[in-house]
């Protein structure tokens, strides 16, 4: 009985057969149809990456945040698409921790890419590519890009114990009207 | 009187000049030199003096062109402002050309060179609340500078501790409404009372801190993208909104 069952019929070989190229085959058409859908998003990925990396170089060397000289730093014409609005109070909005980060190296199909980000008091101050497409071959960096991170508070009453006031200017007129008032209680 | 020379204070250009030195070689002299430097100031670019430079420019008598050096300079650098600050600050106004808010923090800059072209180190300047702080206090600490409540010209909300740096304040308060959008010349700004901005210098957190206040409440993102300035915003609501390094200048000295 046993040899029976261990010797299969030549049907039963056909039927085996079959079954082995359908697996065969579904597997062949399965391992197609991911490398198109692979090689579709390969291609977006890739033509996408450098607009993105177009445009970071270009908010870099346009708004060009990091300069002692604001003669040299021009504002963008729109804040907000750049700014985001305020934030509600919070310590430490950004959640980021100071230190230096690396991030995985990345298959982008034209080449690899690996960003390091430098972060100080809380806020992206240097991104540099470790490894960056490009023929040159050398690391690329980008600027520090300003995360704006606005706190918010109510505000408060100090101690006078001041050396300077510092204040919206009093004009002429309201000056004049503020030291009259304190001259009649001076009386 | 000792305690005359190293602070003094005059009614300069309509507002209070104060000067403070703690250098004890500080004369009477020198406070004379630094004043009479404001008042020069004045007789050129005063709109409110008939006979100032910038009035003969805006009558039509002299042409930019033929003025003096020090007023092609303020044309300069209020267009330059201008451009910096995507049209927000502006001298132009209704017709004539008012500069006071280039010329303000270029004179308390220039009035501290004085000092320091002496060999002064440890002083500030102090004209209407814009200040150029230099080296330390008679206390040797930094300069504790206090921004004023728009809603309480008495009190302090915040102590900032600072050395070597402008601080600037723009705003209004109940009265003496005086910043406009220069976008929209009939419409007040009433949404933020007071904008002020640490910079490093005066001239630089002055004129920044007029134009950020001209954009209203985006004003302080202005600010929070430039490098090396901070600022602190007071809303109508006495809500403030402050930038990202504003914290490293505070000093908490809250009263309850």
């Amino acid at each position: 009985m046993s040899r029976n069952k261990s010797s299969s019929t030549p049907s039963q070989g056909i039927k085996k057969f079959f079954l082995s190229a359908f697996v065969v085959f579904a597997f062949i058409a399965y391992a197609i149809h991911e490398r198109l859908t692979n090689s579709n998003a390969g291609l977006t990925s890739a033509s996408a990456a450098p607009t993105s990396g177009a445009s970071q170089d270009a908010s870099a060397s346009s708004t060009s945040v990091p300069t002692t000289d604001p003669s040299s730093t021009s504002f963008a014409s729109n804040t907000s698409t750049q700014v985001p609005p305020p934030t509600s109070a919070s310590s430490n909005p950004s959640g980021y921790k100071d230190g230096t980060y690396t991030g995985p190296t990345v298959d982008v199909n034209y080449g690899l890419v690996e960003v390091q980000a430098t972060i100080r008091n809380g806020k992206i101050s240097q991104v540099q590519f470790l490894q960056y497409p490009s023929d040159r071959r050398t690391s690329q960096q980008i600027n520090a890009i300003a995360m704006p991170y606005l706190q918010q508070e109510a505000i408060q009453v100090q101690s006078a114990n001041v050396d300077i006031v510092s204040g919206a200017t009093l004009t002429s007129e309201g000056f004049q009207m503020s030291l009259q008032s304190a001259l009649a209680n001076a009386h | 009187m000792l305690i005359d020379l190293v602070k003094q204070t005059r009614i300069l250009m309509g507002m209070p000049v104060t000067l403070e030195v703690v250098d004890s070689t500080a004369r009477e002299s020198l406070f004379d030199e630094v004043f009479d430097y404001f008042q020069s100031v004045d007789e050129k670019f005063s709109i409110y003096k008939e006979q100032s430079e910038i009035s003969r420019i805006n009558r039509g008598e002299l042409k930019l062109e033929e003025a003096s050096e020090d007023m092609k300079l303020i044309f300069e650098l209020a267009e330059q402002t201008r451009r910096e600050s995507n049209g927000y600050f502006d001298i132009h106004r209704k017709g004539i050309v008012d500069p006071s808010g280039i010329v303000k923090g270029w004179a308390i800059y220039h009035a501290a060179e004085i000092f320091h072209k002496k060999g002064f180190e440890n002083f500030y300047v102090d004209a209407g609340g814009d200040i150029q702080a230099c080296g330390k206090n008679s206390q040797s600490e930094k300069w504790r500078v206090g921004i004023r409540n728009p809603f309480d010209m008495d009190e302090i909300v915040k102590v900032l501790s600072v050395s070597d740096c402008g601080v600037a304040t723009s705003g209004t308060y109940v009265r003496g409404q005086h910043i406009y959008n220069p976008k929209n010349e009939d419409q007040p700004i009433t949404d933020i009372l007071s904008l002020t901005v640490i910079g490093p210098d005066v001239y630089e957190a002055d004129r920044f801190a007029t134009a950020a206040f001209a954009m209203g409440r985006s004003g302080i993102d202005f600010i929070e993208v430039l490098s090396g300035f901070e600022g602190y915003m007071i809303d109508k609501d006495k809500q403030a909104t402050y930038t990202t390094d504003f914290a490293r200048y505070v000093i908490n000295d809250s009263i309850h």
